[in-house]
């Protein structure tokens, strides 16, 4: 695959919340046997906005990021990217459309270097298969550059070396290397210390700077509330609401994660949506 | 910015001769020593037995060892691609028995299934063509049970074990069969002539050379940072003396043989394959965290299968070179230390059991260190149990050194 420029990071953000949504998902449902994960959940993210999922063990947040990442498809429902219809069945898929997945285990592999990491599975080889090590090596340290990661010694050392903060900038360098625009980014700093999870935030907000949409999944409201846009919950597979960050407190988020209602109650009885609340 | 929070280590140029201490601190934190420790063993070993065995430190003694070791050389190639992956093959021992067999009936006169020159194509290659398409077969259909279906890859070649023993055993009613096809004879039985020899040298020396200053030139080009010059340089006379060296010793006898060509022209090949091709790096990948494989769209079932070929492939290539060393393939094709002298020869080279972690060359160190502690102890008329013996105390050595730097890998990590 060939690398190129990410178009989208040399632009500002200077989008207001009025701009179309990037992504959109509407009535999405999913049920995996007889487990109903989702039932007809909403969901959007714009260009240039970081945007919270949260909501408590089970409320479907997993199960959301893994539809639009293409790990497993949906059962009903419509996602919109552009305001326009796809299906996305693969991760190949949701990469095609721009969609890059930040794992809460990071999906790094600890034997391989910086840049094999970078380049795991879109390796930059010729038409024989071969490897164009120059050219990954080049590109990567161009990437961590534009991200201001700084704190890698040398890009060739093994991941294993490297502390918790910089894996997780490993991994999201990785994400948005690939012309991505929009990076979801589950618990990021789930595992790390009060100084990298600083760092880390940090990069989550000038990710949102650059251009990208972003989607931040986390149980911490204080990181959510350091650089969250808009926040949406979900609950028992559910969309229960979604806050302006800058409109709403934590007590009002924590309420709604633990006791908020659907709005919607279309498709299922009204004693089941009375039920779950 | 507070980016900086980490970065307390001083501005070293992490290429130079002055980083080496840095490289190698962080290898072993990383769990990589690379192929040092068989190497240092290996010097002991051979001033050891230099010293203590008659007949050890003699130029015929120098070829017997690589004409003994290459086939078990190939095997141990395979299965560093095995474990590379996390995986173990078991049934390598008999599918090298089976690729024996294949030849040895192929080119059976008068036996109805011989296999004639086609052109100017000479018979032996042909057999050895087949004999290898055959164990690439077996490779596919172990490995798909393995990759496909999901069954532990030491059940699937446990079972591979015993039937491709059993096979053997109903192939070869008349117990043994003469190879008499000088193709496949030559594969163990024949050397180069002291020009050639010499020629060989050059030109591998040369070719390596070039590709080393080629890749710097390339790194330069793309503004990457290079090793240091003086280190390049060091490697490359070092391995300038080790070929004239060898190829001077190999001439002192008989010649330069086929087999140690062989040996490292699989060497170079399977080396490329790991280090610069995708399909490499998709194993190392495999090996290191499958999920984060597949997560990024890496066929695993895929690289998995190809593992298993390539572990048959290369088991098949030296149950050949083992056949023309006997010039007979016999019912006991494949058994006995085979297969432990194998796995173990990748082992000891610090090929690592859980994965992701070791070189090809790995394994051609280790089959030297198992070859020469058979051919040492012989030479010391040791019998076969102190030989057994040795062989399996080395190897429980390298893995406890294995398991070890696998658990620092583990806290180096977080």
């Amino acid at each position: 695959m060939r690398f190129t420029p990410n178009p989208r990071m040399a632009v500002t953000a200077t989008e207001t919340p009025t701009t179309a949504p990037l992504l959109e998902i509407r009535d999405l449902s999913k049920s995996f046997g007889s487990v109903q994960a989702l039932t007809e959940v909403d969901f959007e993210v714009r260009a240039g906005e970081v945007m919270a999922l949260v909501g408590d063990n089970g409320a479907g947040k997993s199960t959301l990021i893994k539809c639009i990442a293409g790990i497993h498809g949906w059962d009903s429902g419509e996602v919109r990217v552009d305001g326009k219809p796809v299906s996305i069945n693969s991760p190949k898929d949701a990469a095609g459309l721009g969609i890059e997945v930040v794992y809460q285990d990071l999906a790094l592999c600890d034997n391989l270097d910086v840049v094999q990491n970078m380049y795991l599975g879109r390796e930059a080889s010729n038409g024989f298969q071969v490897l164009k090590e120059p050219v990954m090596e080049a590109k990567t340290a161009e990437t961590m550059k534009s991200l201001r990661v700084t704190t890698i010694r040398s890009i060739r050392q093994p991941v294993a070396t490297l502390s918790g903060g910089q894996r997780q900038s490993v991994a999201v360098a990785r994400a948005v290397m690939w012309n991505s625009r929009l990076v979801i980014l589950d618990e990021p700093t789930a595992a790390l210390g009060v100084a990298q999870t600083a760092q880390v935030l940090e990069l989550v907000a000038r990710l949102a700077d650059q251009g990208l949409a972003v989607v931040l999944i986390s149980h911490n409201l204080h990181d959510i509330f350091a650089v969250a846009t808009r926040i949406t919950v979900l609950r028992l597979g559910y969309s229960i609401a979604v806050f302006e960050r800058e409109k709403t407190t934590q007590q009002e988020v924590i309420g709604a994660i633990t006791a908020g209602t659907p709005t919607k109650v279309s498709g299922i009885p009204t004693e089941a949506a009375e039920a779950i609340a | 910015m507070s980016t900086q929070v980490e970065s307390a280590l001083p501005d070293i140029d992490p290429t130079g001769i002055g980083a080496i201490p840095f490289r190698i601190r962080e290898n072993v934190k990383a769990g990589n020593l690379g192929s040092w420790p068989v190497v240092v063993v290996l010097v002991i070993m051979v001033a050891y037995f230099g010293f203590t065995a008659n007949n050890f430190f003699t130029a015929v003694n120098f070829n017997n060892i690589i004409i003994q070791m290459a086939g078990t050389t190939m095997l141990a190639y395979g299965v560093v691609f095995v474990l590379l992956i996390g995986e173990i093959d078991l049934s390598i021992g008999f599918v090298s028995g089976i690729a024996g067999v294949v030849v040895a009936e192929l080119q059976l006169p008068d036996s109805g299934h011989q296999i004639h020159d086609v052109g100017p194509i000479p018979a032996g290659v042909l057999i050895i063509g087949v004999a290898l398409l055959v164990c690439a077969a077996i490779g596919v259909f172990q490995g798909s049970i393995v990759a496909r279906i999901g069954v532990p890859a030491f059940v699937v070649t446990l079972a591979g074990l015993s039937i491709w023993q059993g096979t053997i055993q109903k192939a070869l009613p008349e117990q043994v069969v003469i190879i008499q096809d000088t193709t496949i004879n030559n594969l163990a039985g024949y050397f180069f002539s002291d020009t050639w020899g010499w020629i060989i040298a050059v030109v591998g020396v040369g070719a390596y050379a070039a590709i080393v200053i080629g890749g710097m030139l390339s790194a330069r080009r793309h503004g990457v940072a290079i090793r240091d010059p003086a280190l390049v340089i060091l490697k490359l006379l070092a391995v300038a003396v080790l070929s004239f060296g060898a190829v001077a010793i190999c001439n002192s006898d008989r010649g330069v043989p086929f087999a140690l060509l062989l040996v490292i022209i699989m060497l170079i090949l399977l080396t490329f394959l790991a280090k610069r091709t995708t399909f490499g790096r998709h194993v190392y990948a495999v090996g290191g965290n499958a999920e984060a494989a597949r997560r990024a769209g890496i066929n695993v079932p895929r690289v998995r299968t190809i593992v298993f070929v390539i572990s048959s492939v290369m088991a098949g290539l030296g149950g050949i070179v083992l056949a023309a060393r006997l010039n007979s393939v016999n019912i006991a094709a494949g058994s006995g230390t085979l297969l432990i002298d194998a796995i173990s020869a990748a082992v000891i080279g610090g090929t690592s059991l859980f994965g992701g972690r070791g070189e090809v060359r790995n394994a051609l160190f280790g089959a030297m260190v198992v070859v020469t502690i058979s051919n040492g102890l012989n030479t010391q008329n040791r019998s076969a149990g102190d030989i057994l013996i040795a062989t399996g105390m080395i190897l429980l050595i390298a893995v406890i050194v294995d398991t070890v730097l696998k658990r620092r890998q583990t806290k180096a990590g977080r």
